[in-house]
């Protein structure tokens, strides 16, 4: 397979480069009063990817451009988890991004070249492909943030996670370095049969290891790397918030699988040890700082970095079934996320951000059926049956149980129900408080449609998670992980 | 291949070490200038090339110089949008002082 070019292994990423260039030009003739032309071009582009990619879906594993791109089940799987968080992501936005002017080509443009960066950590099977992808994406995102550009706390968020992200970056690059000396190769095959033969780790590579952990931890958002998380998420447009805390954590889970265990499986040992202390600090930190938030941007941001912490509790286990418990929580986290921000952003209208508790005051007398949408979406996150979140956190604990890190398990038992006091005090708010904002609710049918789905979907995956959770495991089992 | 006294794998590794904590010291000891951090940020970049082509000449392997060159040019990219984003933070607050950003409590 080495050796061609085998083109098609990365036809989605050509699609989605191609078209995006075409929009950036399209949108020049588009005049200001019909940018929904671009708006929708954007969405037909991200409906077309999905269907390329499902049209070229196979079970068996590609290799295209020398060795550079791989075209797994799970890199398919995990594109189009991607495609459809970036079209929600648009569909809930769209009367946030107008009232904001926010709705342009180069934020569409750019929201595109993100999601092709994304795309490029997925399928990346080589150190410099990863790498490409991660600074695409991250690039995209800085520009995102300060999308608003008469905004202090946009730019102040934008600069914060440039720095913080640019030396993330670095730290991840020094790994590799050291990794690329100790095995001689920067192809992710090579290394890893490379590490397979080493009896015991070379110290420079377990240095090395350290550097990559750091570097992926901070995409990741994991506790001690979190510190860019509440303030991007509170400082950038809440529809940009929306992007970060979705898509780019499915991208950053793929390349952290695709380098601790396509890579450097043969050092799981070194890794594990590392991730172990890193998912504690993120499950208790994230859970009980988020308790003392107002502020429910902050808030969410916390929960991302507590959620990040139990997902990474079924990946220390570093085994096939710890990885699709991972896989699994990845997926299910970023469905409710996805929701919660959703209705967030309805909330807002011109000129007001719901972005504080007190907003959320009596929503259920203002509108009975988003209450409850927003109540399956705290369900979610708290982990309580029948809600998705519940077989999420189920399965992750049950892999980190079978691996024999119970006091892991009760660990991530105890702060998950330190965290449900701050989800369900939202349901308290909602249902047994006086409103204080009365406007009238007002929503895009589409919008509203797209998110009753999503939000739905949280319960009807909740009832019958067989399916996905089946779905996780075949797919990791058909590209070879571990 | 080495000449008695040349610089061995080593050196260079020290440089690069060194090269990359100065760079970590500039980035969390800086408390002054925004413009100083990026600079921060591109000598981390240079002491991750050295890395690399160290390791490339070390291990007779092109890959390593190979990837410096997409370092160089994402560092460019890098620089580009960081320098966009300074100009923005100083339009819109009017300094660019890392102290007296403070409006997002980290």
């Amino acid at each position: 397979m080495l050796g061609q070019l085998n083109y098609w292994a990365a036809l989605p990423e050509i699609v989605i480069l191609a078209a995006a260039s075409l929009i950036l030009l399209i949108d020049l003739f588009v005049p200001e009063d019909r940018k929904y032309v671009t708006y929708w071009l954007t969405q037909l582009t991200l409906l077309v990817a999905t269907c390329v990619t499902l049209t070229t879906l196979r079970a068996t594993t590609i290799h295209g451009y020398n060795g550079m791109v791989v075209d797994d089940m799970l890199a398919d799987f995990l594109r189009i988890s991607c495609f459809i968080a970036v079209s929600l992501m648009l569909f809930y936005s769209r009367s946030y991004m107008a009232a904001r002017g926010l709705l342009r080509g180069d934020v569409l443009v750019l929201t595109l070249f993100s999601l092709l960066g994304m795309q490029v950590m997925i399928t990346g099977s080589n150190f410099l492909t990863l790498y490409l992808g991660l600074e695409l994406m991250s690039l995209s995102l800085y520009a995102l943030v300060a999308a608003q550009r008469d905004h202090p706390r946009g730019a102040e968020a934008s600069m914060k996670y440039f720095v913080l992200s640019a030396l993330a970056s670095g730290m991840l690059l020094y790994g590799l370095s050291m990794l690329y000396g100790t095995t001689g190769s920067l192809d992710l095959d090579t290394v890893a049969r490379a590490v397979f033969g080493h009896h015991e780790s070379p110290l420079l590579m377990t240095f090395g290891l350290v550097f990559v952990v750091s570097g992926l931890a901070f995409k990741l958002a994991l506790v001690p790397y979190h510190m860019w998380v509440p303030d991007v998420f509170d400082g950038a447009p809440t529809s940009v918030t929306l992007l970060i805390a979705t898509a780019p954590d499915i991208a950053a889970f793929a390349m952290t699988l695709r380098i601790l265990s396509g890579a450097m499986q043969g050092a799981a040992f070194d890794w594990q040890g590392m991730l172990i202390v890193l998912c504690v600090l993120s499950m208790v930190l994230g859970n009980l700082i988020a308790i003392a938030q107002v502020n429910i941007k902050r808030m969410l941001a916390y929960s991302t970095i507590a959620n990040m912490g139990y997902m990474a509790l079924g990946f220390l286990t570093a085994n096939r079934y710890g990885f699709s418990a991972a896989l699994f929580y990845i997926i299910a986290y970023v469905l409710t996320s996805l929701a919660s921000w959703g209705i967030v952003l309805l909330l807002s209208r011109q000129g007001f951000e719901a972005d504080r508790l007190d907003d959320f005051k009596g929503l259920n007398a203002r509108s009975p059926w988003w209450a409850f949408m927003m109540l399956l979406v705290m369900f979610s996150l708290a982990g309580l049956p029948p809600t998705l979140g519940f077989y999420a956190k189920f399965v992750v604990i049950e892999a980190a149980i079978n691996d024999g890190f119970v006091w892991l398990a009760v660990i991530a038992v105890v702060m998950s129900l330190i965290g449900a006091f701050y989800y369900l005090r939202v349901v308290k708010l909602m249902y047994f408080d006086a409103p204080v904002d009365t406007a009238p609710i007002t929503v895009r049918g589409d919008t509203a449609v797209t998110l009753s789905v999503n939000g739905l979907l949280l319960l009807i995956l909740g009832v019958l998670p067989q399916q996905l959770i089946g779905l996780c495991a075949i797919v990791l089992t058909q590209s070879n992980f571990p | 291949m080495a000449l008695p006294g040349a610089p061995s794998l080593a050196h260079y590794l020290v440089l690069g070490a060194i090269l990359f904590a100065i760079s970590m010291a500039g980035i969390f000891l800086n408390r002054r200038n925004v413009i100083v951090m990026l600079m921060a940020i591109e000598l981390m970049l240079l002491a991750v090339n050295l890395n690399f082509i160290a390791f490339s000449r070390y291990l007779d392997d092109m890959a390593g110089q190979v990837f410096v060159f997409f370092i160089l040019t994402v560092a460019a990219a890098e620089s580009a949008i960081g320098l966009a984003i300074l100009v923005l933070l100083f339009r819109n607050t009017g300094t660019i002082d890392v102290e007296a950003q403070g409006r997002l409590r980290g």
